[in-house]
């Protein structure tokens, strides 16, 4: 018996994983390291060290608060995002609040037509916009002659602010509905049945606990904006702080600091409006839904409080789907100035774009694709490491990938310069230059998005399944190929399509990284078409043609979401 | 943890007064779907009232319906003779709490207790001494600033049970209040509920589907199935005299014997399906589709024949122990018949399974029950 012990062999110092699990781990650590935190890092690193010495110094950011252009920006971005989130607010609010707690026809169609800003770029529904809201836009013409004023919607920084909250409210709009939709009918009928009701209990109940979604939304909104640089650039708007850091390196060069400086500066705020949230968000667990009971009393509403409903939902989604019209318009006009419609219509743009400008179309096609395909694997690969093995620093990799939401694409596009510029390929073309760079800089951009849906895919297959597999012979390579990836396939596709969906109109890395109109995808063409009067038709054409894009993917990857939940619901 | 005293001073500090209330022809439909059917209830002052009844018979309708979140097709409501039927839930000063406590996440135990009367428009310093009394009553004083996430579920319901009675309701409505325990702290809070309605003196309605909770803490219970009052009564009144075949199944275990009567006069008999014959007492009073109804606990067994009793030979085919019994379940007449034989400890059980036994049936005091009104 005790010789039974003796020979037990001594525990044995055991790898942590299997070396496929390891060379996979290091694999993902060099891919982040290489096109995340090393470009993100020069950049950082550029902004304190002092130009020529080499030594570390505050002088770069010294020069930043002491030149009013640049404090002149900062307070711009500031104020821009705060009041786009104003805005966005007052545009959610209503919508959330009518079709949650009430019973409204049309609510389903409010919810959907609520997410169509989003699969429009921003920067497209702009120059839209100024054709409808400008100041000889279709609505001041028709103020002016009837009423004898105009409203300057679309002057300056309010410009910026218009478009931007017509682009972004939906997200404050998902999330505050979604918080209300989870409050639990028990804690109004709590207030009720205490004597409480109407608008103080809204105040004193319904408000607090929706807060947390709004909080989120809200910060989300304000980093979102703070980031963007297309917008402004196309409104004609430079003195905010993105405009500046491209215009920076993009006129002075990749060696001046005050680029590197104001992309810290980019980061420093996202990071900040994010703690925000997430100190918001924290302890604040307020999801008080009970089995079986769901959401809050949606109540009737008077014949009056319908009227004005119905009016302000009229509203609200006219001025918000106007981009989306105007665009339309645009894409098929022959001239229109100064007038509230156009002259007249033709089919000449999109014949234009479809001849000359496919290259962007193909282009776009191509690297979205290869974007949003290493967004999967890498997703993948990290939430399989972080939820089914036991590697030390595996919770990094997903950190790591996570951070890229806090990089703007003006930062990573910066980075990236600084990196790859350098780096010559035999024949002497940067690295930098090359298209597959913007590709990866599309993916890492794109990377958390993904990550999320694979992660999320992962975590709803039961580890009881692949242990059913390993305990019928197969090994852990061959149960992920044969069990967890078919079982993964729609949340994989889902992260896909919002991957490729999203890196298709994305601008900002974009205009960093591109280097000629060959190699430009349709993003940066839309950009360039926008930029003359004569390239507005043209442009337009293309837009509708990316909205149609975006739109078809969210689609897909609804149907694709839907499908997957209905399929797999029942083995869960 | 023991049943804690309830601090008297503190239930002082609270004004409660017992009102009396009646549900007076209430019919309550969604769609085509009948929930309740003329409810007609009286209960009175200070008592602690029951309804019971399985899932879906209306309980819960019936209770949020008097706290005002249902509204009824036909029929009122009386709180101290006071019609409440046409007021909101805010006016009714009808104490609910909810089966999910339904605390406020966002505010502390003190934010939450002191809601309702910050609503009233009471006083900082006397919402500071009543919210201090609940929750003394309650035994959470020390409590006061956490929150609702902080708690266990024991103290939460404490929680909603002082946020509720801090505003000295006409009526306590206590919606599942034991559902959400484990079994030890079911006991235990049944008990404080018993003595802290006591206290107050507060007219009480307890919403329940477990007859146990029904039968110890209430005084009078409302069985209730498919949205009808099935019998109101004691629980000893309900158990000893059943109005019908639900009422005496849903309380308490009983045996069934259905058959048909034959014969008339002194000769009546009661042929069983399984065709046993019993004898049917003169005065006894049989309905049609009667069924024999008797608790197991009134049958005997024996190894011999009972002399001059109606006994059926069977056999032994079930045994379970119960603790204080134990409960057979005897084959006779191709039917299954339940007596319970009290367990005495040290000694053996009394059959195995497939003895032969005598059941005597107690036919003299059985009960001739219709299937009850649905």
């Amino acid at each position: 018996m005790s010789l039974a012990f003796t020979q037990a062999p001594a525990r044995r110092w055991r790898l942590p994983g299997t070396p496929g699990q390891i060379a996979l781990a290091l694999g993902l650590t060099a891919f982040l390291l290489a096109f995340l935190l090393v470009p993100v890092g020069s950049v950082i690193y550029v902004a304190f060290t002092e130009k020529g010495s080499g030594g570390f110094t505050l002088i770069n950011f010294v020069d930043f608060f002491r030149t009013d252009l640049f404090m002149r920006s900062f307070w711009n971005s500031f104020y821009v995002s705060a009041m786009t989130v104003g805005l966005a607010s007052l545009f959610a609010l209503p919508l959330a609040y009518i079709t949650t707690r009430f019973e409204f026809r049309g609510a389903l169609i409010i919810q959907t037509l609520g997410f169509v800003p989003l699969i429009m770029p921003p920067f497209v529904g702009a120059v839209a916009m100024q054709l409808l809201f400008g100041r000889n836009g279709s609505v001041n013409l028709l103020l002016n002659e009837y009423f004898g004023f105009r409203i300057p919607f679309m002057e300056g920084l309010n410009g910026v602010i218009f478009v931007q909250a017509i682009h972004y409210f939906p997200f404050i709009l998902i999330n505050l509905s979604a918080a209300l939709r989870n409050i639990d009918r028990s804690m109004e009928e709590a207030a009720q049945n205490l004597g409480s009701s109407g608008i103080r209990m809204f105040r004193r109940i319904v408000l607090p606990l929706a807060m947390p979604g709004y909080v989120a939304g809200a910060s989300l909104v304000f980093v979102k904006v703070f980031d963007d640089l297309a917008t402004p650039l196309l409104l004609n708007v430079k003195d905010m702080l993105a405009p500046q850091a491209y215009l920076r390196v993009t006129s002075i060069g990749i060696t001046d600091p005050m680029g590197y400086v104001i992309a810290v500066v980019l980061i420093v705020v996202s990071v900040f409006a994010m703690w925000v949230s997430a100190l918001a968000l924290r302890g604040r667990d307020y999801a008080t839904t009970q089995r079986g009971g769901g959401g809050l009393a949606k109540r009737r509403m008077r014949p009056w409080e319908q009227v004005v409903a119905y009016g302000v939902v009229g509203l609200i989604l006219a001025l918000v789907l106007a981009p989306h019209l105007g665009l339309l318009l645009l894409s098929f006009a022959t001239i229109w100035s100064f007038s509230p419609l156009p002259d007249g219509f033709t089919l000449a743009h999109y014949s234009r774009v479809f001849g000359e400008s496919s290259v962007y179309i193909k282009n776009t096609l191509i690297y979205a694709s290869i974007a949003g395909g290493i967004d999967v694997v890498v997703g993948t690969a990290i939430a399989y490491l972080v939820l089914r093995t036991k590697l030390i620093g595996r919770h990094w990799l997903d950190w790591a990938a996570t951070a890229a939401l806090a990089v703007p694409g003006v930062v990573l596009g910066i980075g990236y310069l600084r990196t790859f510029y350098d780096i010559r390929l035999p024949d002497g073309t940067p690295l930098a230059t090359l298209w597959i760079v913007l590709v990866i800089a599309l993916a890492i951009r794109r990377l958390p998005y993904a990550l999320r849906a694979c992660y999320a895919a992962l975590q709803q297959i039961s580890v009881s399944l692949e242990e059913a597999a390993e305990n019928l012979g197969a090994t852990k390579s061959r149960t992920v190929r044969r069990v967890v990836v078919p079982l993964m396939t729609g949340g994989i596709l889902a992260g896909f399509v919002t991957s490729f969906a999203t890196a298709a109109v994305e601008l900002s890395a974009t205009l960093m990284l591109v280097q000629s109109n060959a190699d430009a995808p349709l993003a940066y063409g839309l950009y360039v078409f926008m930029q003359s009067a004569a390239g507005r038709g043209p442009g337009a054409a293309l837009g509708v043609i990316a909205v149609l894009l975006v739109a078809a993917c969210t689609l897909i990857s609804h149907y694709i979401i839907d499908r997957n939940q209905k399929t797999t619901g029942a083995a869960r | 943890m023991n049943a804690h005293a309830i601090d008297a001073s503190a239930a002082a500090v609270l004004n409660t007064a017992a009102l009396d209330l009646h549900i007076e022809g209430v019919n309550l439909s969604y769609g085509s779907n009948h929930v309740l059917k003329n409810v007609n209830l009286d209960i009175k002052p200070g008592e602690f009232f029951a309804f019971l009844g399985p899932s879906g018979c209306g309980k819960t309708t019936l209770l949020r319906l008097i706290a005002g979140f249902n509204t009824p097709d036909t029929g009122r409501v009386v709180v101290g003779g006071r019609d409440i039927s046409n007021l909101p839930p805010w006016k009714r000063d009808v104490g609910l709490v909810f089966q999910s406590y339904a605390l406020w996440p966002h505010m502390t135990v003190a934010r939450n207790v002191a809601f309702g009367l910050e609503e009233r428009g009471v006083k900082r310093g006397e919402i500071q001494r009543r919210v201090a009394a609940a929750l003394e009553i309650v035994g959470l004083g020390h409590l006061a600033e956490r929150r609702p996430s902080q708690l266990s579920g024991g103290q939460q319901q404490r929680v909603a049970l002082a946020r509720t009675v801090v505003i000295e309701p006409k009526v306590l409505l206590l919606d599942e209040p034991l559902s959400n325990l484990d079994a030890k702290m079911r006991v235990q809070v049944r008990r404080e509920l018993r003595d802290l309605q006591q206290r107050l003196g507060l007219t009480t309605i307890f919403v329940t589907h477990d007859q146990e909770e029904a039968n110890t803490v209430c005084d009078r219970i409302a069985v209730m199935n498919e949205g009808v009052v099935q019998q109101v009564g004691t629980p000893v009144e309900l158990y000893e005299r059943p109005a019908n075949l639900f009422v005496a199944t849903f309380l308490g275990t009983a045996n069934v014997l259905e058959g048909k009567v034959t014969g008339t006069g002194a000769a009546r008999q009661f042929e069983t399906l399984g065709g046993l014959r019993l004898p049917i007492a003169a005065g006894a009073e049989v309905p049609a589709d009667a069924r024999l109804v008797f608790r197991p606990q009134v049958a005997r067994l024996a190894r011999e024949k009972p002399a001059g009793a109606c006994a059926f030979e069977g056999a032994i085919s079930r045994r379970e122990f119960l603790g204080s019994v134990i409960r057979f379940g005897i084959e006779v007449g191709g039917q299954e018949i339940t007596v319970d034989e009290v367990f005495q400890p040290g000694l053996r059980a009394p059959y195995e399974i497939g003895d032969r036994v005598w059941v005597d049936i107690p036919v003299a005091s059985a009960l001739w029950l219709g299937p009850g009104t649905a």
